[in-house]
Order: C-alpha cells, then structure tokens, then sequence
C-alpha cells in the first residue's frame, strides 16, 4: 500500500463545516470550530468553499522554526507531527505557518494542528461530497483524472453531436 | 456544557440587556427553540398587541442540539406575534446562525420595545452590544451582511438581518440569515423592521460541551448515511428541493395561475434538471450532507452575472406555475430579489398570482395597476412587481399590505380568488386530490403552510406497515391509517403526528428534511430521544418528546385563541370545495374537497390533539401538560 496524501476540492465543498465540528469533537469533546484543525474558508461573492488545514509540508516552516525539535516528520504517515512532551508553548510556529494551520488553545495552553487522526481523518469520514479526502498517492492522479474525463462525458451524453 | 446557554432579555427602549439562565423545569417542559419560543412568546406579549407596535416581543432561538451533532443542527427559529395573520407568528430557517449563537452563548433572544434609531445587536462570547446600523439602513440583505461583517473586521461573523422590505412593513417581510436562509413565512421581517432592528450580529467561541462526544461521534454518522441513504436525499443532494416540482407537477398538485389549474402543461424549463447549466455547486447548511440548494449565477439579462443561493421548489410554484410563467431565468432573478429584498417567496407569488386572476376578471384594471399588464405569464409584470412591494410603490404597496387587508382595498369581489388560510396565502401546491394536505393547510398554527404538519409522504402510497410503523409511534395510536392520498380516514391522525414530529424537529434545532417529512425511513422520535441524551445529557423518553411537543403545540393553539381565532378560522377557502381540479393524473383530477368530509376530520384532528369541539383544549389535557395556568376556561 502506498503513502496517502490529504486533499480537497473546493469545487465539491459544499461549506456544511461539518468537517469542523467532528474535528473539534474529536479532539476536544467540544462542539467550538476554533479550536477545529480544518476550517473553512467563505467569501460573500465567491463562488466556492475553500477547506483549510495543515499541509504537512514537505520543508515545513513550523519544524523548522521550532526551538526545542518538538516537531517533527513522521514518515510512515508522511505527516508533521508534534511532540507535546518537548513543546515549551513557544508559538514560533503559530507565527511561521503560512496557512494558519497551526492554532493556540489557550484553555489548555498548547499548540495544535491536523495530525490525520492516526490516519482515519474524521473530516474525511464525515464528508459525503469528500471534498475533503485522504487517498494513496498513486492513485491520486487517476482519481482526479477520471473525475475531470467525467465531465467531458457528462456533456457529451448531454449534447451529443 | 451545552444548557448553560443563556436567555438574552432586551430592551429597545431602554437599550438594556438582561441574562437569565433557562431553568430546568422549563427544559423538562418545552426542551428549547420552536417550543420554548411559544411559552416565551405567551407569557410576555400582552393580549391584542400591535404586531407592529413596542409591545410585541420576537424571539429568536437555537434548538437544544443548535451546533452540536445532531446531523443539521442548523435551524434558528423566530416567533412574535404576526403582522400578516395577527395570530401565532413563526418561522425557520437555516444556514450558521443557530451554532453561532450558542457559541456566542445564547439561546434565545427576547426582544421588545423599539429602537429611537436604526441599530443593530452584536452577540460576541457572552457579551451583548446594540450598535448604530445608519449605515446599513436602506441596504439590501446581501449587501448589509457584507458591511456589517467588514465594520466588525471578522468575516466568521453570522449574520440575522432584514433587506428593504422588512424596513418598510412589508406584512411578509422576510428575515435573512446568509444569502438564501429566510424566515420567510408570517412576516417577522416586518416585526424587526418595526423595532428599527435592522440585523443581529453573532460571533462566538464558547465551547459547547458534548456529553458522550465518542458514542456522539458515531451515532452522527450513523444518522448520516441513513438520512443520505433515502432517495428523496438523493434527489435533493443532486437537485434539491426542486425535484418535487417535477413529481407534483406531474400529478397534479402544483397550484397554477392561481387557484385555475392544478397543473402546469409544457413546464420543461421549469424542471429542477434545467438548473443544471446555472449551477457553479450545491451548498448546506451547518452541518448537514444534504445540501439541498444551488449555488447559481443568472447568465443574461439585468441581472447577468449575479451569484445567489437556490431557488428552492417554491420558488418554481410563486415564480412559474402560479403566475404562469414557465422561465427558469425568471425563477433565478425572482429568487435573487426576495432573498435580497427580503420578501417571502409564497406569499409574494400568491399575492401576484391573484392580481393576475382579478386583471383577468376585470375586477382590477390599468388603472389600479398603474398601467402594468398583470397577464398570466408576463415575466416582467411578476419581477417588476417584487420591487413594487419591497419598496412599496404603485400598486405593490397594496400587495404589500397582504392578503386580507388587500382584498379589503380592492373590494369584495377580490375576496373570492384569495387562496389563504388565517390571513396567509396558501404555498404552491394544490390539495384539492389530497384531504391530508388539505386538512394539514387549514389547521396549522401560522396559517396556511406545508411546513407545519403536511404529511407529504401520503403522496407515495406506502407499504401500510411502513405507514403504521411510522403513524402508530410513539403513543400506540390504534385508530385508522390508509395508505391512498385520495382518503379522508387515518388522515388526521397524520396530520397531527407530523406537527408534533415537526414540533419536536424544530424544538432540537434540526432540519426537517433530517426526520420524517420526505422519507418515511429517516429519524423521528426515538431517535431524537437518544440525540439528546448523547450530545446534552439529558433523558428524555420518546414519550416525554411526544408530550413536550403536545404542550408546545397547544400553547401556540392558546396563543391564537386568546387572539380571537375559531374553529372557522381552521377552514379552507370556497374554492377548495366547489371548483374541481381540471388535470392531472386520475387521481388528482375532478377532484375537490368534500365539506362534510372535511369537517369531520377537522372533528376528528381535534379529538386527537384533546381540543374540544370548538377547537379548544381540554381542561384536563391542560392540567396532564401542566400549563393550566396558562389559560382560564371563558376568560381569556
């Protein structure tokens, strides 16, 4: 089995945040999407959803910049991970990341951030459209592929020649 | 935790805000939202207020479930004292604002009084600000949410607000939340507008705590895949709600130029498959994997380029078959003026409908009209219009009055083609084939409406266990059931179920397309039993849910007693008795309703609801509900 790699499609979002709720109950037992690890991101006259969440970068500012090497690549999971043990709530990473990924929960005075709950993402699971998904990487292309080819068939069913 | 949401007391005229805790025992008796609204709504409007006037109160409320994971937790309901019916005033909607509010820490919003100036209420983490709104005085709905949000400088912001016509009375003005969210019906748009309320303002990040948040979790997606498992989800995911214009239509159930036919021929462009090539997405409320509405932009004409949210089947009804008019990019510019004006789509559709019937009957002319051709199927006649009312000019100042109070202005011979219940214009569907719907339209507590106990699965001609399965719960109801729209019997027994079902959906904070409204296979009250007690922690047997939605519905059935309101008020209009139905499927033509039928259901509804004869309910019903004190035989 490949590696699997998180994805979205602003296109299938359909901004029910639902995502955000079963993440801030997971983690947390609470229903607040402020302390939720994805967000999504409306505009009054766009005219998509945007899902937002850590990215897992591959040269990640917030591993970079952190003081104490509390967080780290795990490659199994292809994910960045934090060690909570070796944080000193610094939030040099809260400033470094560039999406706004990385969050304070100030009740428990720590840092978070998507951490693929151990690999069964409950954003994933709970959303029907899957505009947020966690798929192999090998078969990712495929996917999106087969996906766009869908449309051109869609219309041509639609208005044949 | 999740109960410890406030009640938020304030005072236009004071300007002040007062926090009061929701005892338990009001809980135990009215659960929160639709049905705590009617409690607060009876004990703190005086009897024979104003609607318009300082003394009338409107409540605006999150269920008990409002943002947690109960599956579309999403509804925020708004009730006061309607200024179309002058009785029960109520409303749904959906969209954010519910969550936010119960992030914000409140649950329910009683205000009276009236602003010296336009304001509006900022809600932010337990705390409560009224500030000036001269800045979004005059503003469309779409536009004052966009302003309100950059003066805040938090784009999270959710947003409750009129649009024009809330501000200039209109008696069906709408309030908005989002683009497309409208508690629409029984004009609480105007109560707001009348309080120089413009909008409310929510934000918050209070947590709500989640009692067993793992087996919650789970029980989430369990109902999940059984509400996105029937076909009627299925439909709406892909089409929404606009599919059932197609199956109504076909039938015959579809109300057209007004009240003449029951059908509209030749309506292919009306079809929800049609909304196709508009649309850019379909979009949900909170929480909700349904996601019944559109995300669309109107492609030509003054509007071209537009992006707005839906329309919704309705919208099919008041903008093609009952105007007759047969454009989906009519249906698409319509829809956008409501939501933006913010006007109800039923009524206005009906009020136009019928100033077309009485164009056509010469019982008003160019004259009344300023000129305008209100001929059956003129698009911009029906557009036009809209305008006319939000902004009450020419003869859309009459409409904007309302039923009732038009037929008044434009004679008795108006009266005559009114389709209304208590004052409130009928939906777009017509019931002469289905005496469950009818009985449903004519007994609801806001008048004429769908959305309070019509039992639309009566339309599919179920298997009768399943019918059983559904209609005997929770109470082991032993009386009659038939599983053919066509029959009177078992039909209020249905009827009644659904408005307790609807009752209790709506006292959650959930959306009725989560239990039984189109699908007979999705949650009711055995499984909202358990949402309760998983996400809130409390227990309530399927039992106490039934009996809560007794009380709360008798207590709006009070409410319109004390307004003055009878047993003749819960009737239909002549037309339903005496003018068959010209098409349709077999079934649905040459029909109409058979008065002595009818009014033995009504009977019948009655028995089952324990009102007396006359419609009102009993003393020892009163006493079993515990809310005797709520109302005094002959001295109300």
């Amino acid at each position: 089995m490949g590696k699997k790699l998180m994805i979205v499609d602003p296109q299938k979002c359909t901004g029910c945040r639902n995502c955000e709720l079963v993440c801030s109950v997971k983690h947390n037992g609470v229903s607040d999407p402020s302390l939720a690890r994805i967000h999504i991101v409306k505009w009054d006259d766009e005219r998509f959803y945007m899902p937002m969440r850590c990215q897992h970068c591959r040269d990640a500012p917030c591993l970079a910049v952190c003081p104490k090497d509390a967080i780290y690549r795990d490659e199994e999971m292809d994910s960045v991970r934090i060690n909570h043990d070796l944080c000193i709530g610094c939030k040099m990473c809260v400033s470094a990341c560039p999406f706004g990924a990385m969050g304070w929960n100030p009740k428990r005075g720590r840092v978070f951030k998507c951490d693929l709950c151990h690999g069964d993402p409950q954003c994933v699971r709970f959303c029907d459209v899957k505009a947020v998904d966690y798929v192999e990487t090998s078969k990712l292309c495929c996917d999106r592929m087969r996906d766009a080819a869908e449309n051109y068939a869609e219309l041509t069913r639609r208005y044949p020649r | 935790m999740a109960l410890n949401r406030k009640i938020a007391y304030i005072d236009l005229d004071a300007e002040t805000v007062r926090f009061e805790q929701i005892p338990m025992e009001w809980r135990r008796k009215f659960i929160g939202g639709r049905g705590l609204d009617a409690y607060l709504l009876y004990t703190n409007t005086p009897k024979g207020c104003d609607p318009l006037g300082s003394d009338n109160v409107v409540i605006i409320s999150a269920g008990i479930l409002g943002g947690t994971l109960a599956s579309s937790a999403s509804r925020t309901h708004i009730t006061a004292k309607s200024p179309l019916t002058n009785l029960f005033g109520s409303a749904s909607m959906g969209g954010f604002f519910a969550p936010e509010m119960r992030w914000a820490g409140i649950d329910h919003f009683v205000i009276r009084g009236k602003a010296s100036r336009p304001v509006f209420i900022y809600a932010h983490d337990g705390e409560i600000e009224i500030r000036d709104a001269d800045f979004v005085w005059g503003k469309g709905v779409y536009d004052t949410q966009a302003r309100i949000r950059s003066e805040l400088a938090d784009e999270e912001t959710q947003i409750l607000c009129i649009g024009q016509a809330g501000e200039n009375l209109v008696r069906y003005a709408t309030v908005m939340t989002g683009r497309k969210d409208a508690g629409a019906r029984t004009g609480m748009g105007a109560v707001l507008g009348s309080k120089n309320l413009k909008a409310i303002a929510c934000r918050g990040t209070m947590e709500i705590e989640i009692s067993n948040p793992e087996e919650a979790l789970e029980y989430n997606k369990e109902t999940i895949d059984r509400v996105v498992s029937s076909k009627a989800s299925q439909s709406m995911q892909r089409w929404g709600t606009n599919f059932m214009f197609g199956i109504t239509n076909t039938t015959g159930l579809v109300r057209t130029r007004n009240f003449q036919y029951n059908q509209l021929p030749n309506s292919e462009n009306l079809e929800a498959e049609n909304l196709e090539k508009f649309s850019v997405g379909m979009d949900a409320c909170f929480g909700c994997q349904v996601h019944c509405r559109h995300r669309y932009v109107i492609k030509d004409g003054e509007y071209a380029g537009t992006y707005a949210l839906g329309p919704d089947f309705t919208g099919q009804g008041a903008f093609g078959a009952e105007v007759g008019c047969r454009s989906m990019d009519t249906v698409l510019v319509c829809n956008h003026l409501v939501n933006d004006y913010g006007i109800d789509t039923l009524e206005v559709g009906s009020m136009i409908a019928w100033a077309m019937e009485l164009y056509e009957e010469g019982i008003i002319t160019d004259k009344d009209t300023h000129g305008l051709k209100l001929e059956w199927g003129n698009d911009e006649a029906v557009i036009a219009l809209i305008k006319q009312v939000a902004l009450r000019q020419g003869f859309g100042d009459i409409l904007a009055e309302g039923p009732l109070p038009a037929a008044r202005r434009l004679g008795p011979d108006s009266l005559k083609y009114l389709i209304h219940v208590k004052g409130m214009s009928n939906l777009n569907t017509d019931e002469r084939a289905a005496p469950a719907w009818a009985l449903s339209i004519a007994v609801s507590s806001r008048g004429s409406d769908n959305l309070r106990g019509m039992p639309a699965i009566d339309l599919y001609n179920l298997p009768m266990e399943l019918l059983e399965k559904v209609y005997r719960s929770p109470d082991g109801y032993d009386g009659p059931l038939t599983n053919s729209f066509s029959e009177y019997e078992g039909k209020p027994r249905m009827v009644m179920w659904q408005e307790l079902c609807y009752m209790a959906v709506e006292s959650l904070g959930v959306c009725k397309y989560h239990t039984v409204f189109l699908s007979p296979n999705h949650p009711a009250f055995t499984e909202f039993s358990r949402l309760i007690q998983l996400n809130v922690g409390l227990e309530f047997s399927e039992m106490d849910l039934w009996d809560c939605a007794k009380r709360c519905y008798t207590i709006e059935r009070l409410f319109n007693l004390r307004e003055g309101m009878t047993r003749a008020d819960d009737m239909l209009t002549d037309r339903y008795f005496e003018e068959p139905t010209r098409l349709g499927l077999p079934a649905a033509r040459g029909k109409y309703i058979d008065r002595n039928r009818f009014e033995a259901m009504l009977d019948e509804y009655y028995r089952l609801h324990e009102w007396d004869e006359a419609g009102i309910p009993t003393p020892e019903l009163l006493e079993r509900l515990d809310i005797s004190d709520l109302w005094t035989p002959g001295k109300n």
